[in-house]
């Protein structure tokens, strides 16, 4: 069976779609967890650790996404470590995004109400458990809205991934305009598919939202 | 591979005339994205049929595809209609078309802050609408606006090295011809994320200062 025009550009778009899926979903697992890890330290009681998570933010954003993807592939390599292009994608992306995400991590645990701590602390519970029990599960709802929308700012990032080789939809987009020519068609379908990505994930995020409200405790006046 | 100061002193000038077409295509593409975003905004705004539709639609999608895509786009199909700009302005079309959007939602947000009192306020005061806009709700819309603005500008000069896949010698694509022609790596990208964070770490200071400076201005009156 033959697609009619342009719609015999798909199959392979769509394969290409898939390894995009797979980097957002990997990426979006190591930006969790160190936007967890570095987030924390920020907050840290001791100051040597305090700066390095600090250090590391400010590197991460301070400069480009796709410069640290082609550090990581092109330099990586000389100093002994060799990694295939998919690890590259998901731990630079990972990394990128991570240092956003412990900023909402950061923000959302100051959030939560002092009282929270001192309450903690009255019950004598370690820090630890403070941290586990009471505050966390108070900041993770004021989480959801930005990590939702910085899932989609990831799912647009994976684009950059097709300048190191990776066949992701952008990848394959490059591949079919070399191969046929017709370029606005295949622009104007990766366009179209990496919205239908997107669109979805952004409603599930506000569906997810509005289902973790019930959680939430009445607001103090 | 190690780091060879002398070869990265040889280079400077090569990445630093880079820089320059990057600043260039940053204001440029920033001065695209405030106009854009103004006429993006005022749309949005409007009461006639189907034109806030049609500029929620495009902010939507502008906002949900990657920017990577979007400079293919502009690139490869913009000359099949015939329109051919030089790779740089190309290049400031793309990164305008792409920021207007998050920009229009700055302005709309900034105007929405000024409590609804101040126009009911103007209106009892009988002044003109262009009175009400251009002494009571611009001088409190604006100051708020201008840290966001700021963080913008610092997204989309972290975006220009996009720009060197769609053939502009910005920066980041001075040292992938360094690279490519020498087959080293580590001194032309490490240069370029030592000048990114050089340009953007301040800058993302002085944004920080402004934000505190007019929050206490806010908080006072």
């Amino acid at each position: 069976m033959t697609w009619p025009h342009p719609f015999d550009l798909l199959p392979v778009l769509l394969q290409g779609a898939r390894v995009t899926l797979e980097v957002t979903l990997m990426a979006a697992g190591v930006a969790l967890v160190l936007s967890f890890v570095v987030g924390l330290a920020r907050l840290a009681p001791f100051h040597p650790v305090r700066f390095l998570a600090t250090v590391y933010v400010e590197i991460l954003r301070g400069t480009s996404a796709l410069v640290q993807l082609f550090y990581l592939f092109f330099i990586l390599p000389a100093f002994g470590i060799r990694l295939d292009p998919m690890t590259t994608a998901v731990i630079g992306l990972g990394l990128n995004l991570s240092a956003y995400g412990s900023e909402i991590v950061r923000a959302a645990v100051r959030h939560v109400d002092h009282g929270q701590w001192e309450a903690s602390v009255a019950l004598s519970m370690s820090p630890a458990l403070a941290l586990r029990r009471v505050i966390l599960p108070q900041a993770l709802l004021a989480m959801m809205p930005p990590f939702g929308n910085l899932l989609i700012e990831l799912l647009k990032a994976t684009s950059l991934v097709s300048l190191i080789t990776l066949t992701d939809l952008t990848f394959a987009g490059s591949t079919m305009v070399a191969s046929t020519g017709r370029a606005a068609q295949v622009w104007g379908l990766v366009l179209l598919i990496y919205l239908v990505m997107a669109l979805p994930l952004g409603w599930l995020v506000r569906r997810l939202e509005a289902r973790l409200s019930v959680y939430r405790l009445p607001v103090k006046t | 591979m190690q780091f060879d100061p002398h070869f990265a002193l040889e280079i400077l000038p090569a990445l630093l005339r880079g820089a320059i077409i990057t600043i260039e295509a940053t204001f440029g593409g920033m001065a695209l994205a405030l106009v854009g975003g103004l006429i993006l905004a005022m749309g949005r705004m409007s009461r006639a049929p189907l034109v806030p539709t049609l500029c929620l639609g495009y902010i939507q999608f502008m906002r949900n595809t990657p920017l990577l895509v979007q400079l293919y786009f502009v690139f490869y199909v913009l000359p099949l209609f015939g329109l051919t700009f030089n790779a740089l302005a190309t290049g400031i079309v793309g990164l305008g078309l792409n920021y207007s959007a998050y920009i229009a939602e700055v302005y709309r947000a900034g105007i929405d802050g000024v409590p609804a009192g101040q126009w009911e306020a103007s209106i009892a005061l009988d002044l003109s609408p262009r009175h009400t806009w251009t002494r009571i709700v611009l001088p409190q819309a604006i100051p708020p606006m201008i840290p966001v603005l700021g963080n913008y500008l610092i997204g989309m000069f972290k975006d220009t090295p996009l720009l060197a896949t769609i053939t502009i010698p910005e920066m980041f694509g001075a040292a992938e011809q360094i690279a490519g022609v020498t087959y080293r790596y580590n001194e032309p990208y490490t240069l370029v994320g030592l000048i990114f964070l050089a340009m953007s770490y301040p800058a993302s200071l002085a944004v920080r200062h402004f934000e505190v400076k007019t929050g206490t201005q806010r908080a006072r009156n």
